[in-house]
């Protein structure tokens, strides 16, 4: 018999707001992703020396992954939770910055910070250090949101027992555009794990 | 060779996203990496780049960083030896 999941908690980041299950409890004036970012991550007393080295994209996985994990009450040595993350601009801003770089040959100086964050998926594990997760992560590229592939491929983690719980979603960033879903799922929850659900959630800011 | 370290302190601080350190913060002798500022090895990585795109000095050997790096006044001193721009 299939197994049901629950989505426990949600959030996004986009349009210079944060929300937490449909609440919006941080908004900015600054219109420069840079400032924003850093505006919240003060707001919500995030305490991560290495940040502010983070790239855009993993700046803006990492507080949205932050804020929902932060009320699980994780463990200290270990956390079974996987990450399925998925967007559609890959790395590409920090792509370009790194080409920028490189494209003169006369003066041919690629930033060994920068080049570091030229894969999507740096951004999961600078959320796995932070929290502890050594289970499975996986980043997805789409041309859009793609709620049937996350739903079936968290559902699979957890009836597999490859993880107790999964933080999934979207993180996309090109170019100070910027869209952060993640959600929460696990055996609890008020809201059902479904792909009505989860693209209901998705449009709901 | 003061405004150097100064210079230095400056450019430590921006190249390698140090949030809420300001140069006053960084003394000549403090360790820029252990107990110090706490660098980790992709900011070694930025500091040889930085000794070449800025003072032309291009190191063969990326171990000799341990060394050159211990602190601003170490830096200050090899750069004034070895620059070539």
């Amino acid at each position: 018999m299939s197994e049901i999941f629950r989505i426990k908690s949600y959030c996004h980041l986009k349009s210079q707001t944060f929300s937490v299950n449909g609440i919006i409890i941080f908004s900015d004036d600054a219109e420069d992703f840079s400032a924003f970012i850093k505006n919240a991550y003060k707001f919500f007393k995030t305490d991560y020396s290495k940040f502010f080295k983070m790239d855009n994209l993993s700046k803006l996985a990492f507080l949205a992954a932050d804020v929902l994990l932060k009320n699980e009450n994780l463990k200290e040595e270990e956390n079974n939770i996987a990450l399925v993350f998925s967007n559609k601009a890959s790395s590409l801003d920090t792509d370009r910055k790194h080409q920028a770089a490189i494209e003169n040959d006369e003066e041919y100086f690629p930033s060994p910070a920068v080049f570091v964050y030229t894969l999507p998926n740096i951004c999961l594990g600078e959320i796995s250090i932070k929290h502890k997760l050594y289970s499975e992560n996986s980043f997805f590229i789409f041309d859009r949101f793609n709620a049937e592939h996350l739903q079936l491929y968290t559902n699979s983690l957890l009836r597999s027992n490859k993880a107790e719980k999964v933080l999934c979603g979207w993180v996309d960033f090109d170019e100070n555009s910027y869209d952060a879903f993640l959600y929460l799922v696990e055996n609890e929850g008020e809201i059902e794990h479904n792909t009505e659900e989860i693209t209901r959630l998705y449009n709901t800011l | 060779m003061s405004e150097l370290k100064e210079e230095l302190k400056a450019k430590i601080i921006e190249q390698l996203n140090l949030e809420d350190v300001s140069v006053k913060d960084i003394s000549d002798d403090d360790a820029l990496f252990g107990d110090g500022l706490a660098l980790d090895s992709i900011d070694a990585l930025e500091l040889i780049v930085m000794l070449d795109k800025d003072y032309g000095i291009r190191l063969s050997d990326p171990k000799e960083g341990r060394k050159i790096f211990e602190s601003v006044q170490v830096m200050a001193d090899y750069i004034e030896t070895h620059r070539t721009k």
